[in-house]
């Protein structure tokens, strides 16, 4: 008796708490982003750009007649978490497909998950392991490291630059990409002549940067995000640093300009396209979508759009797409996703294939430099 | 507020009854739940009861703080894990082995922390916390490091596959009722006694023949031997863990479990690793708002029921009972 009663509280209390509004034909996507804690700088555009895009598909009419409705919860960027949420998506909201998570820890905890409750997983996070090997349920949009890798190295390799110093940060973004670095150095003819690592609370880099200086290297490439590498870009250029400084593509955005101030000019790291959107030619097929994304972005959030948020909005638009090509059903809408061709999204674009559920090519990444405070694309 | 100590066979027949009566509530509680994404919350309840009453009986018994439990808990997450997928071991020979080599190093960690008292204990175990944190994060090649360990099996038992939630429920909850059971009973033993005589004065403990030194570290062996296998099923039950599980904030979360459920009632670390592990699924409606509701009824809870949920809420229930009557006089 005493547990109906509780039963009963906890129903009431959801009821209260919930604003779900049940309507027919309506299709329910889920998400799960980090909107708050370490991992915030992905999960917040993430959102952001999630809700302006549904809230668009709505105001224009739905696709062929069906709202969609999304709900968003906040991992923290905590695995436990997300995967709490994800059964609860799928188990209590009972959605057709699910976005996100924003980090690859995050996303292999969820995988599990979204396999046996067979719904499909479009994750919004860079690691290569989510989908190799291929996963009959999951994707992804956000573009592999290793393609961000092989963008430097090519053009390292070009400009004979050949010894390379590594410089990354000890989380998972860091971890993945120094893996690729050291794994993609003997393909291109180079060498690591140093490997040096820093925490992601970490304040100063000089130690390691001195250690780099002495060494006979050519070039520096550091992985992280923000702020560490604007801090790298700073004591680099207190060092006297002149070898090149090379970035990853964590810190394309305003941002990293912004924290780094002169140190930046020069800087070169391989970026999504958002970032030079109105500087790519009137032929680029991933044009149109980039300039209605950085559009609508800076009108409804007051802030650039970067390619974070555009993984979230590559995400919902192959759903939308999927439902529009008649797939209503968590299968169906698989099915359509991973037979997408050459969908022009924010990411790149996109073919998915049986063999491959991250869809992009190299050609998703151009290497940028700053150049006056603002982004110019390498020749 | 030394408990009086009860050992006469009438408060025994109590205690028995009460166990019994909580083990049932908990076992048909699926009946009520099953299905919903509210079992996989219960699951973590479990968990989350036996790592408070871990790090209650050192706190609450012992009197000695520990702000590196978390640590423990995914110390003994990540043995198992290690052991059940690179060396192919099965999960129930990795638990126990986990458990045990957490233990050790426990109690060789212990002897010379826990001559330390109060902040600057609590500064240490912080600081033990943080050193684990970091090793999971940086042995990439053992745990996978940030981006985390995947592939970990499920527990087996003949043909039965611990793979659900209904079924995970029923696993850990037996562990969490074994781990409850066996608590209940230590902290009623002469150790259990010790203990509390540890934490009203060490050296009238001394004087009156405890070896409080040693009694320290075993409690703080045991706390953590208990954290490790919360962590080890945890690992079994999720199949993947990253550090950001086993932080520093988590430890924090657990001391507030414990503070809040009440300090020395293993009950009341049932009822705050309930509260806490719940709060957040019911308040998760409230949007933006849930985290301010959240903290703001961890102060009022503080504030007005001092002595924990446990305690707080009988009185709670007599000072209405008394208004009402009083009302009915009236």
């Amino acid at each position: 008796m005493k547990l109906k009663f509780i039963n009963l509280i906890f129903a009431a209390v959801t009821l209260l708490f919930s604003t779900n509004v049940f309507a027919a034909e309506t299709i329910k996507i889920g998400a799960l982003f980090a909107v708050t804690g370490p991992a915030a700088f992905l999960g917040e555009p993430e959102r952001n750009s999630a809700k302006m895009v549904v809230d668009e598909i709505n105001k224009a009419g739905g696709v062929k007649g069906h709202k969609l409705e999304l709900v968003v919860y906040d991992t923290t960027g905590d695995a436990t978490k997300a995967v709490q949420l994800a059964t609860k998506l799928i188990k209590d909201d009972k959605v057709i497909a699910i976005i996100g998570p924003s980090t690859t820890g995050e996303t292999m905890a969820v995988i599990p998950v979204a396999e046996k409750g067979q719904v499909p997983l479009i994750s919004c996070s860079a690691g290569s392991k989510i989908t190799d090997p291929v996963k009959k349920w999951v994707f992804k949009t956000a573009q592999n490291d290793s393609l961000a890798v092989g963008k430097i190295y090519e053009y390292l390799q070009k400009s004979k630059q050949t010894k390379v110093s590594i410089l990354t940060v000890s989380d998972g973004f860091g971890a993945s990409g120094r893996e690729q670095l050291k794994s993609q150095a003997a393909k291109y003819g180079i060498t690591i002549v140093s490997d040096e690592t820093y925490g992601p609370k970490d304040t100063d880099m000089t130690a390691q940067l001195t250690k780099i200086r002495g060494s006979n290297s050519q070039a520096v490439i550091c992985w992280g995000t923000n702020p560490g590498p604007a801090l790298v870009a700073k004591n680099a250029k207190q060092l006297g640093i002149k070898i090149p400084l090379f970035m990853s593509h964590g810190v394309s955005s305003k941002k990293f300009i912004e924290l780094a101030g002169d140190a930046s000019e020069g800087i070169k790291l391989p970026s999504g396209k958002v970032v030079v959107a109105d500087m790519l030619p009137a032929a680029e097929k991933q044009k149109k979508s980039l300039m209605a994304f950085v559009k609508d972005y800076s009108k409804h959030y007051k802030a650039e759009g970067d390619h974070f948020g555009g993984h979230a909005w590559d995400a919902v638009m192959l759903i939308r797409n999927a439902v529009e090509n008649g797939a209503l059903t968590a299968a169906a809408i698989r099915d359509q996703i991973e037979s997408t061709k050459s969908f022009a999204g924010i990411g790149g674009s996109f073919n998915y294939s049986q063999a491959d559920h991250a869809g992009l090519g190299k050609d998703a990444f151009v290497l940028v430099e700053v150049k006056n405070k603002d982004w110019s694309i390498v020749k | 507020m030394a408990k009086p100590i009860r050992n006469g066979f009438e408060s025994m027949k109590k205690d028995f009854f009460l166990f019994i009566g909580f083990s049932i509530i908990i076992m048909m509680a699926p009946r009520f739940f099953a299905g919903g994404y509210l079992m996989n919350v219960l699951v973590f309840v479990g968990i989350n009861t036996m790592l408070a009453i871990a790090l209650n009986l050192l706190l609450g018994y012992a009197g000695q703080i520990s702000l590196g439990h978390a640590g423990f808990y995914g110390l003994g997450a990540y043995l198992s894990g290690v052991m059940t997928t690179t060396l192919n071991m099965n999960p129930w020979l990795a638990m126990p082995l986990a458990a045990l080599i957490v233990g050790c190093l426990a109690f060789m960690i212990g002897l010379p922390i826990l001559k330390l008292k109060g902040h600057y204990l609590a500064m240490a175990t912080l600081g033990l916390g943080i050193i684990m944190y970091i090793v999971f994060n940086e042995t990439i090649e053992w745990t996978g490091g940030p981006s985390g360990l995947s592939g970990i099996p499920s527990l087996e038992i003949g043909d039965i596959v611990f793979d659900s939630d209904v079924k995970n429920y029923y696993l850990i909850w037996s562990a969490a009722l074994a781990v409850m059971l066996f608590s209940l009973n230590l902290a009623n033993s002469r150790v259990g006694r010790g203990l509390r005589a540890v934490h009203d004065s060490e050296i009238a403990a001394q004087v009156l023949g405890v070896n409080a030194r040693l009694l320290k570290v075993e409690i703080f062996a045991l706390s953590a031997v208990i954290s490790s296998l919360a962590g080890s099923l945890y690992a079994h039950t999720m199949t993947f863990i990253s550090p950001t599980s086993f932080g520093f904030n988590f430890s924090i979360e657990l001391l507030t479990m414990v503070v809040i459920g009440g300090l020395g009632s293993i009950y009341g670390s049932f009822l705050g690793a309930a509260l806490l592990t719940l709060l957040p699924e019911i308040l998760r409606g409230a949007n933006d708002y849930d985290i301010i509701i959240y903290g703001a009824l961890l102060i009022l809870m503080v504030m007005f029921l001092p002595g924990g949920l446990v305690r707080g809420i009988p009185t709670l229930y007599r000072k209405i009972v008394k208004v009402k009557s009083e009302a009915n006089h009236a």
